[in-house]
C-alpha cells in the first residue's frame, strides 16, 4: 500500500476513535512525545497499559469473587485502573472506572459486578482499536512515511 | 562543582507508584530538557535525596555547642546528597507514604526544605490542594500531566537553585545568609543569561507549537501537510 493511502487510513481511523470517545486528548499528548529519539514511545506506553490492565482486571475479578467483598481494596484497584486509562487517553475505560468507584463507595456488590463486566468490555474494545491503530502506524513507518497527527484533538 | 556542570541541566526527581505514570512523566521531563530520576515510593525518594531520620532535629539556627564545634559531623557523608536535585515532582496518592507525607518530611528537614516540590493528583479536591500548598508545595498539577504542565516547572527551579546549593555547602546560618547573596549574584551573572535564553527558547518553541496545535519544531516522524488535506 502506498504511504499516502496508509496515512489517510490512519487519520480516518484516528478521527473515528476520537469521535466515538474511545480516545481523548491525552492520547494525542502521547503522540506528541514520540520522536526520532523515542520512535516507540506510544507503543511502549500502550503495551504497559495492556499488561497493567490485565493484571488489574484479574485482581478486580478476584476481589469481587470473595464472600465478603473488601470494598476498600476494590476501590484501590479501580482507582489505579482509572489512573492508567486516564494517562493514556482511554476515555471510555476511564469513565466506567469513575462509575465503578461510586459503586464501591455505595458498597453495591451487584452494581460492581455489572461494572466489572462493562469495564472488561470497554477495555477489550479499546485494546483491539489501539492495536489496529498502532499496526497502521508501523506500516506507515515501514513504508518510509511519517505518522500524521490530528490537531483538533490535542 | 564547576559552573559548567551546574548550568548544564536541571535534575528532577519524579515519584509515582504507577509504572505508566513514571514512564509518562519521565518522557515529559526529558522532552523538556530535564535530567530525570524516577522512583516508585516516598521512602525511596527520601533515600535518594540523602535524608535520614535525625534530619528532623537539625535546626538551621545552630546554637548547640556540639554542632558549632563539629561542623564536619553536620556535613558527614550520610547527609551528603550525591546528586543535586533541583525539583521533586510527586504523586499524591501512593501506598505507604503519600505525596503529602513526603512533602512534609522534606519541609521539616533543614537539608531538604529548599528543594521545590510539586504535587500531582488525579483528583481535584480543593481541601487537598490547599493543604499541600500550605505545607509548602510550589504547585499542584492535575493528572494526566501534559507538556504544558511541565513548562510551568522551570521558574520554580530557577527561584530555588542557588539557595539549595548553599544549604549543602554551608552549615551555619550566618555564613549561609552572607554567602547567599554573593553566590547568587555569581550564579546569576555567570549562568543565568545562558540558562534563561536556553530555557526561553525551548519553552517558547513548545508554547508556540502547542498554541498552534502543531508538533514541536524538531525532526520527528511527522507529516504536517496532511492536516491541510484532512480539512
Amino acid at each position: 500500500m502506498e504511504v499516502d493511502q496508509l496515512q489517510r487510513s490512519f487519520l480516518e481511523y484516528s478521527r473515528l476513535l476520537f469521535h466515538e470517545g474511545f480516545l481523548d486528548g491525552q492520547f494525542s499528548q502521547l503522540q506528541l512525545l514520540q520522536d526520532e529519539s523515542n520512535p516507540d514511545f506510544v507503543l511502549e506506553v500502550v503495551s504497559l497499559f495492556f499488561e497493567d490492565s490485565e493484571r488489574l482486571l484479574n485482581d478486580l475479578t478476584i476481589a469481587l469473587d470473595q464472600q465478603n467483598v473488601d470494598f476498600k481494596k476494590l476501590d484501590a484497584h479501580v482507582h489505579q485502573f482509572k489512573g492508567s486509562s486516564s494517562s493514556i487517553g482511554a476515555q471510555r475505560v476511564k469513565n466506567v472506572c469513575i462509575a465503578f468507584r461510586n459503586l464501591c463507595d455505595e458498597q453495591n456488590a451487584e452494581g460492581c459486578l455489572r461494572c466489572l463486566q462493562q469495564v472488561k468490555q470497554e477495555y477489550l474494545l479499546v485494546k483491539t482499536k489501539l492495536e489496529a491503530l498502532l499496526r497502521l502506524e508501523q506500516q506507515i513507518v515501514a513504508a518510509g512515511g511519517a505518522i500524521p497527527m490530528l490537531n483538533e484533538f490535542c | 562543582m564547576g559552573m559548567a556542570a551546574a548550568d548544564a541541566q536541571f535534575h528532577v526527581l519524579a515519584v509515582d507508584d504507577s509504572l505508566i505514570d513514571r514512564k509518562l512523566i519521565e518522557r515529559l521531563l526529558k522532552t523538556s530538557s530535564f535530567q530525570v530520576t524516577t522512583v516508585d515510593s516516598g521512602s525511596k525518594a527520601l533515600e535518594f535525596l540523602g535524608w535520614h531520620d535525625d534530619d528532623d532535629d537539625v535546626d538551621v539556627d545552630v546554637d548547640d555547642d556540639e554542632r558549632n564545634n563539629s561542623n564536619e559531623a553536620f556535613v558527614s557523608p550520610k547527609n551528603h546528597q550525591e546528586v543535586e536535585v533541583n525539583l521533586v515532582i510527586t504523586d499524591y496518592c501512593m501506598p505507604g507514604m503519600t505525596g503529602y507525607d513526603l512533602l512534609k518530611k522534606m519541609k521539616e528537614s533543614a537539608f531538604l526544605r529548599n528543594i521545590p516540590v510539586v504535587i500531582m493528583s488525579s483528583e481535584n479536591v480543593p481541601s487537598r490542594i490547599n493543604r499541600c500548598l500550605e505545607e509548602g508545595a510550589e504547585e499542584f498539577i492535575l493528572k494526566p500531566v501534559r507538556l504544558s504542565d511541565v513548562n510551568k516547572l522551570r521558574p520554580h527551579i530557577m527561584k530555588s537553585k542557588s539557595i539549595c546549593k548553599d544549604i549543602i555547602q554551608k552549615p551555619e546560618n550566618q555564613e549561609k545568609q552572607d554567602n547567599n547573596e554573593s553566590t547568587e549574584t555569581q550564579l546569576q551573572s555567570q549562568s543565568q543569561p545562558q540558562q534563561t535564553s536556553q530555557s526561553n527558547n525551548n519553552s517558547s518553541n513548545k508554547r508556540k507549537s502547542m498554541d498552534e496545535g502543531l508538533s514541536p519544531d524538531r525532526t520527528r516522524p511527522r507529516y504536517n501537510d496532511m492536516t491541510v488535506m484532512s480539512n
